[in-house]
């Protein structure tokens, strides 16, 4: 192959590893928005929270990579569930931005607890052996496939659930209206826990295999990825889940080729720039509808 | 010279057309009245003088001034006031400053003055504060101006969305159904109300409505629309004839 | 009314304890670093309280302005103004940077005309970050190192000058055509264009006026801390801003004032310094275990407690401490008596309902 075509295929490969994690966390923003309107800022940090319970989970336990996964994952779904019904339920009905601010709160709480307890950057073991194939120049490691794979499998598993099962239904007709489809016996909390579990386990999926390809984690780590996830989900169409998807491929495409043409110092400015233009252009997302204002 | 000329005006949603071959040739000081069944594009008649949409064919002239193409405080500016068939008060905001706010374009002052609080800022703040009351005190609605809007009564802010109208100072007055939500009693009130303003601001009104009593009791001239076409239009003894608007509009719902 | 005196002899007191306290040392010199840092959160804090609180909007970009401000100023007081020997000339340099930064708040203000709420919210971030990674690429101001050895020229009579200055302007705004059209704006858009407020006009002014005193604030700052780096105006400053508006409460000149105090304040008295100095009358018994397990360690833990707290505040007060509402000193007393020429009704307890 030529040098030119091993390059962008190495490229593109970096940038699908990006996207499928910006992908995971940006699934939680777009739900957790789709049913409740709101922006949970918090979720980044949970995010970091998986990263970290995969670093307990792996060095405490001494877990190899299927468990560390599956209980980070339910770990952060349970915190997921809590933040919501302590933090966000009480606000349900006031001003928008207070539960918005209340986010942030819970985010920088989540922040400088986890530093109050890990003051210093935490090196994850590595729980998977790495193979790196050699296909013609383009390398290719083992680590990738599996993040890769594993990111759009759990992708098409929830557009199946929210596409093709009740629960999903449910989440779905919620997320149109929430005074009179609860009135049709769809159980409003329970519904939105489910949204927020699966939301923050998805993160909680992102942080553990961050962890695994960029595997020094500290508390600060959600504030930048979670704010490039929560975007992908805006360039998607906020609340439309194959939009968040979409957006965060994007997104990672991106910052992956900016870097590679550029110094890597004007990635945000570049991705920020094309980011702003993308939304003065199409203020509603990429698979986001316009809503009408009624006059 | 007619106040308002709408010749032609065709609007589309998307494909659908919302509204086609309007034409409207309102006097001044006329009281004209526009019925139809729902969905029949009334408001956005209404929202395509008033420049919430830009017509995608024909002109709307207010005297020799095309409206077309015009953003909503330009052609409110130009004296036309309206208001809206679900109540659009500014909800958390005071009773006064709901009227104040309507003041904007007579205000005179620049933002310098503005923010400094000098030059002609004391005397035009003290002048829309006098009118703003004096609307307030016809509307009755004076002891009720520090009061936030949306605890007002539903009667009240009605007359108050009215008030906040005739704040702009209008030649043209632009009524979305008054009348709605009221009961027998209060709309004969408001007939006698409406055409009470209309002496004594001397005003155009064009008005939408659903209550046949009130249409057909006050209006000089009606037009009735369906599927965004014109109807039919004429004074109200010939409406109430008039065998296609019996067929396509009171078959369906008998004269209130 | 009593008010009527009472607030220009308020001030003229305070700007003579402004001279006076540094000059005769009457505090010592961390409660003074506290008092500017107060003063200038409150700079802020009012400002973005215009945009977030009264315009309803959700912007992100109130550090990039802050860092506008900033660079400008701090370039020009190392490198053009011979502020050495005229330091007469540092309210100039302040003044730039509130300039400068108000011409990029038009800048922000475009796209608002356009698109709202949320979408907003990611232009003015993407902003912030575009600010950032600007002054980051440009290697003569510093790049991402900075600029390190500014003069300090931010003194606190300065610092309440440029405070009582900015809440008095924005005060002003507020209760002016163009601050009801704010407020009309933030109620619903097309009803204010529909009721002749010119939304596009209003909305450069609300952008212009904040991002000026953001502008201030981060000329004010750059020369108390004596170094700025990119890094010092990230999107953790934005969300310390945002903490204290929306603590104080939205569309409230008095809540921003209470808001950054008491957020700025508290921060400080959870300080193991301060609380060890505090606390430092008790018994050396008391004392000495207290500080072994609790007061040593709470460098870090009380910025566990600070978002604890502001939870608790949403949760028990959605609106913040003054949502909505004004102390009466603050209103202009022809607004007062135009909206209460009639009995007023309901207790009013001092704090009258502004709009």
């Amino acid at each position: 192959m030529s040098e030119g075509i091993v390059y962008w295929l190495q490229q593109t490969l970096n940038a699908l590893q990006l996207g499928s994690i910006y992908a995971l966390i940006a699934l939680g923003y777009t739900m957790v928005y789709g049913i409740l309107t709101m922006i949970n800022f918090a979720h980044g940090d949970v995010f970091m929270i998986g990263a970290f319970f995969c670093f307990l989970a792996a060095v405490y336990l001494g877990l190899p990579f299927a468990p560390t996964l599956l209980l980070t994952m339910l770990g952060a779904a349970l915190l997921g569930v809590a933040i919501e019904r302590l933090a966000y339920k009480p606000l349900r009905h006031a001003p928008r931005v207070s539960a918005i601010i209340t986010a942030l709160g819970v985010g920088i709480f989540l922040e400088n607890f986890t530093l109050a307890l890990a003051p210093y950057p935490k090196n994850i073991p590595a729980l998977l052996e790495n193979i790196t194939w050699d296909l013609g120049g383009v390398s290719l490691s083992s680590l990738q496939v599996i993040i890769i794979l594993l990111s759009l499998g759990l992708m098409f598993v929830l557009d199946y659930v929210v596409h093709r099962t009740p629960v999903g239904m449910a989440m779905r007709a919620i997320s149109w209206d929430k005074t009179f489809v609860p009135l049709m016996g769809v159980p409003l909390d329970l519904i939105i826990s489910i949204t927020f579990a699966i939301g923050a386990g998805l993160a909680g999926a992102a942080g553990t295999m961050y962890a695994l390809a960029y595997p020094v984690i500290d508390p600060y780590m959600g504030i930048m990825v979670g704010w490039k996830a929560f975007i992908s989900a805006v360039v998607g169409g906020i609340g439309n889940i194959r939009g968040a998807m979409i957006g965060a491929f994007i997104l990672g495409g991106v910052e992956i080729m900016v870097t590679a043409f550029f110094p890597s110092t004007y990635r945000d400015f570049v991705a920020f720039t094309l980011l702003m233009l993308l939304i003065l252009v199409r203020p509603y997302g990429i698979l986001g509808k316009p809503r009408t204002q009624k006059v | 010279m007619a106040l308002l000329t709408a010749t032609r005006v065709r609007h589309y949603f998307g494909g659908l057309c919302a509204v086609s071959d309007f034409n409207l040739d309102l006097q001044p000081g006329e009281l004209v009245g526009i019925i139809g069944p729902n969905g029949a594009g009334k408001t956005t008649v209404f929202n395509l003088i008033t420049g919430v949409y830009r017509a995608s064919e024909g002109s709307i002239r207010l005297r020799d001034t095309e409206l077309v193409g015009k953003t909503p405080h330009q052609i409110t500016a130009l004296r036309v006031g309206r208001t809206f068939q679900n109540i659009r008060l500014f909800r958390d905001l005071s009773v006064l400053d709901n009227v104040r706010i309507a003041h904007y374009a007579q205000v005179r002052y620049s933002p310098l003055e503005a923010l400094l609080h000098l030059g002609r800022y004391r005397q035009e703040e003290q002048r829309i504060i006098e009118n703003s009351r004096r609307l307030l005190s016809i509307f009755k609605l004076e002891h009720l101006a520090g009061e936030i809007a949306k605890n007002l009564p539903y009667g009240s802010q009605r007359r108050l969305e009215i008030a906040r109208a005739l704040a702009i100072g209008p030649e043209l007055l632009l009524l979305d159904e008054p009348a709605a939500g009221m009961n027998p009693n209060e709309i004969d009130q408001l007939m006698e109300f409406i055409q009470w303003i209309r002496r004594e601001f001397q005003l155009t009104i064009l008005l939408i409505e659903h209550q046949m009593k009130l249409v057909m009791g006050i209006c000089e001239r009606i037009k009735v629309l369906d599927f965004g076409e014109t109807l039919a239009e004429g004074p109200p003894e010939a409406i109430q004839n008039d065998p296609k608007v019996l067929e396509a509009y009171l078959g369906e719902e008998p004269v209130g | 009314m009593a008010q009527r005196w009472l607030l220009p002899a308020l001030l003229l007191v305070g700007f003579g304890l402004a001279f006076a306290i540094p000059e005769y040392n009457l505090l010592n010199k961390y409660v003074q670093l506290v008092m500017m840092y107060v003063g200038i959160n409150i700079i802020l804090t009012v400002s973005l309280n215009l945009v977030n609180g009264y315009m309803g909007e959700f912007s992100l970009a109130h550090a990039g302005f802050m860092a506008v401000g900033a660079y400008t100023a701090a370039l020009l007081t190392q490198k053009v103004l011979p502020v050495a020997a005229y330091p007469g000339l540092f309210p100039l340099a302040v003044l730039a940077g509130g300039l400068m930064a108000a011409v990029l708040g038009l800048i922000v203000a475009v796209p608002s005309f356009k698109v709202r709420g949320d979408y907003l919210a990611i232009i003015t971030l993407a902003f912030l970050m575009i600010v950032k990674s600007v002054i980051e690429n440009i290697d003569t101001i510093g790049g991402p190192r900075g600029i390190p050895g500014i003069k300090k020229l931010t003194t606190l009579p300065w610092v309440f000058f440029w405070t009582v200055f900015s809440i008095w302007v924005v005060r002003n705004f507020v209760y002016s055509k163009y601050g009801r059209g704010v407020l009309s704006i933030r109620e619903d858009e097309i009803a204010s264009d529909l009721m002749s407020v010119n939304t596009r006009r209003v909305k450069f002014l609300a952008f212009m006026v904040s991002s000026f005193f953001a502008g201030i604030a981060g000329a004010l700052f750059a020369h108390l801390l004596q170094f700025i780096s990119p890094r010092v105006f990230d999107i953790i400053k934005t969300t310390d801003v945002l903490i204290m508006v929306y603590l104080g409460g939205i569309a409230s000149i008095g809540g921003s004032i209470l808001g950054a105090t008491v957020y700025t304040v508290l921060l400080e008295l959870l300080r193991p310094s301060t609380v060890a100095a505090m606390l430092a009358w008790l018994p050396a018994v008391v004392f000495d275990p207290l500080n072994e397990y609790f007061i040593r360690h709470l460098g870090v833990w009380r910025m566990v407690i600070m978002p604890l707290l502001l939870v608790l505040v949403m949760l028990y007060w959605p609106r913040g401490i003054m949502g909505l509402r004004e102390f009466r000193w603050f209103i202009p007393k022809r607004d007062l008596e135009a909206h209460h020429r009639q009995p007023a009704h309901g207790g009013n307890h001092g704090v009258a309902h502004g709009h």
